[in-house]
């Protein structure tokens, strides 16, 4: 990677929380301050485990929610607060996403034209129904479906292939930015590496943007070029892909490092699990730290050296 | 062993070929024909024998019952008092209870040649206690029941339809109050809105209408706010949102489709039980008044004489029973073709 000139923030989230029925007993902190920045062109990964707010990040940057509490610039625009018609369509183009399950993103009762067409509808891309269909085709050709797909449903298509059909609809509306709520952990292994590659091909040619959601840290550190690491909606641990794989600081990006299996007989048999345990409050005011050049984590004030130590023993193994 | 190994070294090199790998774009074709969803079910519906005599049954009796506007055999209100009570007379069958003949202390008796009835005038069914042709009256009474049907059925569609769905998509705040709303209509008693109508209105197809309108889609409702809710929350429908789509949109286009199929099959569920309560409304005497024929009115008239002319009361139960069993039977196979995985 060269990081020679900075490359502009595309997006910039800024102290973001995400509370569900916030004030009432059944309150959930979804996403509890929570600050990253992409840059563009870049992908950034986002790891977890289940239920640690992932999902719920992505949807309240494409605003599917309405954020309780913080900023998120995109292209130097606050978003959050974004109102209107008009400026949502535009934002509506921009930032689009691919989806979990392939088997309920696609609705089944819309034929795989009209599926992919239906961002070209809403903001009238296509001059007329010749020029639709051409979009359609064109998209189905780029992320490698044929056109004669383009009259059936659905549930005639495999879970990849869905898949790349949601691909297709998000590209319609040419957006700069996707985010990629874990398009391929409902895939079988052999076609995640398929989607994978598309995404990253589709990458270069349109010059996109990604947040890659998943909760597998080995495939996240393959696509990414920089990594979250995120725990009961908090970011712990934010750094190029290298340096959280190789050096995690963070006892619970240790964790999830530890759970990596490895081609490796020997290995895996001394291969021990880190357990997380969440350690005590004390009542510390703890935020995301840069720690070294470009790699935070969530600790106060006083453990930075700590981490500082750390990293350089690390570095030296 | 040893001769298969020699045959096998006989081979010359050339005979083999390499296998050709099926290109990127054979491999994904898709050969089997693409069905919609209708097409789809109709093949399932095909195949459940019970739903299509009823589907051609029904049809049938809606022919029949409308042409009978038309074509009526005998004016089915006009009275003749000189052909009173007469028994079914069909030409060409001599069977007792068919041939216009009827017991009388013993013995059988030609009740058409007693009434000085022309030879070429039939009453296949007979005629009732003021010498209205039963069949004419059957017939009118079919047609209301069918009315009752389609009125239940519109009801069902667009009170029904868009209440569920405003209260399932808005959710939240508009969704409690509707909620509370369909609570308390659904706690009164259709007999008791029924009376409260007949306060104001005349009793009469009116008063029935106007009774379905206020109870008779909240079931309805109820349904499509449920499948509603289920599926707004589905990737599809977040799609749409992310790509800027307007909720009516979302409604329309990603919700209803797929809930239709839910939707036509609590339809048909409600037509037998609105029939019925027609029915039922005639026959305690609240319903359509005379000279107007429904279903219920017959039968009351029918079981006051039932010991001496018991067909005046089994030609209406049995149509009615006939359109009510036909209908669920239909609905029945509609759920199965619509969902497969509904069945249980
Ligand atoms: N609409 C909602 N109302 C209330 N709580 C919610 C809602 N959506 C999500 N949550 C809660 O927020 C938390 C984070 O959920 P989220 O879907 O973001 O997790 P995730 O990291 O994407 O998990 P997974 O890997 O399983 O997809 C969970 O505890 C979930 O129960
Ligand atoms: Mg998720």
């Amino acid at each position: 990677m060269n990081q020679v000139a900075m490359p502009n923030k595309l997006l910039d989230v800024q102290n973001l929380k995400q509370y569900f029925h916030p004030g009432q007993e059944n309150e959930v902190r979804a996403v509890d301050n929570v600050s990253f920045h992409i840059y563009e062109g870049e992908t950034f990964g986002l790891v977890g485990e289940s239920g640690c707010g992932k999902s719920t990040t992505g949807r309240s940057i494409i605003r599917l929610y309405h954020p309780t509490d913080g900023e998120i610039y995109f292209n130097g625009e606050d978003i959050s607060k974004l109102k209107g018609k008009k400026n949502m369509q535009q934002f509506r183009r921009d930032i689009q996403m691919i989806y979990q399950d392939p088997y309920a993103s696609l609705n089944p009762r819309m034929k795989v034209q009209d599926i992919i067409a239906e961002g070209i509808d809403i903001h009238g891309l296509a001059e007329s129904d010749a020029d639709r269909n051409q979009q359609v085709n064109d998209l189905l050709e780029l992320v490698g479906l044929d056109k004669s797909h383009a009259t059936r449903y659905p549930h005639e298509f495999s879970g990849g292939q869905r898949q790349r059909i949601g691909i297709a609809r998000a590209l319609a509306v040419q957006p700069r930015f996707i985010i990629c709520d874990e398009p391929i952990s409902a895939l079988d292994v052999s076609i995640q590496a398929q989607v994978v590659n598309l995404l990253q091909e589709l990458q270069r040619k349109k010059n996109l943007t990604y947040l890659f959601i998943a909760h597998d840290l080995s495939m996240v550190k393959y696509i990414s070029d920089r990594i979250g690491v995120m725990h009961f909606g908090k970011l712990v641990e934010v750094g190029t892909s290298e340096e959280v794989y190789r050096f995690g600081l963070h006892p619970y990006t240790e964790s999830l490092l530890s759970a990596i299996p490895l081609p490796d007989p020997d290995y895996e048999r001394n291969r021990r699990r880190v357990t997380y345990q969440a350690p005590k409050e004390d009542g510390k005011e703890r935020s995301l730290k840069e720690i070294a050049s470009g790699h935070y984590i969530y600790c106060s004030d006083d453990e930075v050296p700590f981490y500082q130590k750390k990293l350089e023993q690390k570095k030296r193994q | 062993m040893e001769q298969t190994q020699l045959n096998v070294k006989q081979f010359s090199a050339d005979s083999f070929e390499p296998l050709i790998h099926a290109e990127r774009e054979s491999r994904e074709k898709i050969v089997a024909p693409s069905l919609t969803f209708l097409q789809d079910s109709w093949r399932r519906l095909k195949k459940n024998k019970g739903a299509v005599i009823s589907l051609f049954i029904l049809i049938a009796v809606a022919v029949i019952a409308f042409g009978s506007i038309w074509v009526s055999p005998h004016d089915p209100t006009k009275q003749n008092v000189k052909y009173i009570n007469l028994p079914p007379k069909i030409p060409g069958v001599s069977l007792d209870g068919f041939n216009g003949t009827a017991l009388i202390g013993g013995q059988r008796v030609d009740k058409y040649a007693q009434a000085n009835v022309p030879e070429q005038v039939h009453f296949y069914l007979g005629t009732d206690g003021l010498g209205r042709d039963l069949l004419s009256r059957l017939l009118m009474g079919t047609r209301v029941s069918l009315i009752i049907a389609i009125i239940a059925a519109l009801l069902d569609l667009s009170i029904g339809v868009t209440y569920g769905m405003i209260s399932g998509m808005k959710g939240g705040k508009v969704d409690n109050v509707m909620q509370r709303v369909l609570e308390v209509l659904s706690g009164i008693p259709n007999l008791v809105v029924m009376i409260l109508m007949l306060t104001i209105f005349e009793p009469g197809m009116t008063s029935i209408i106007l009774a379905m309108i206020v109870t008779g889609w909240i079931t309805m409702a109820r349904i499509v706010r449920a499948q509603a809710l289920k599926i707004k929350d589905q990737e599809y429908v977040m799609a749409a949102r992310t790509l800027g789509e307007s909720s009516s949109k979302i409604a329309l286009k990603h919700v209803l489709p797929n809930i239709s199929g839910v939707i036509i099959v609590q339809m048909m569920f409600s037509i037998p039980s609105a029939i019925f309560f027609e029915a039922f409304l005639g026959f305690i005497g609240l319903g359509l008044r005379p000279p107007a024929a429904s279903l219920g009115t017959l039968l009351n008239e029918g079981y006051k004489t039932f010991r001496f002319l018991p067909h005046l009361m089994w030609a209406p139960a049995i149509t009615l029973s006939v359109i009510m069993v036909c209908f669920n039977l239909l609905a029945d196979g509609l759920r199965d073709a619509f969902d497969p995985k509904m069945k249980d």
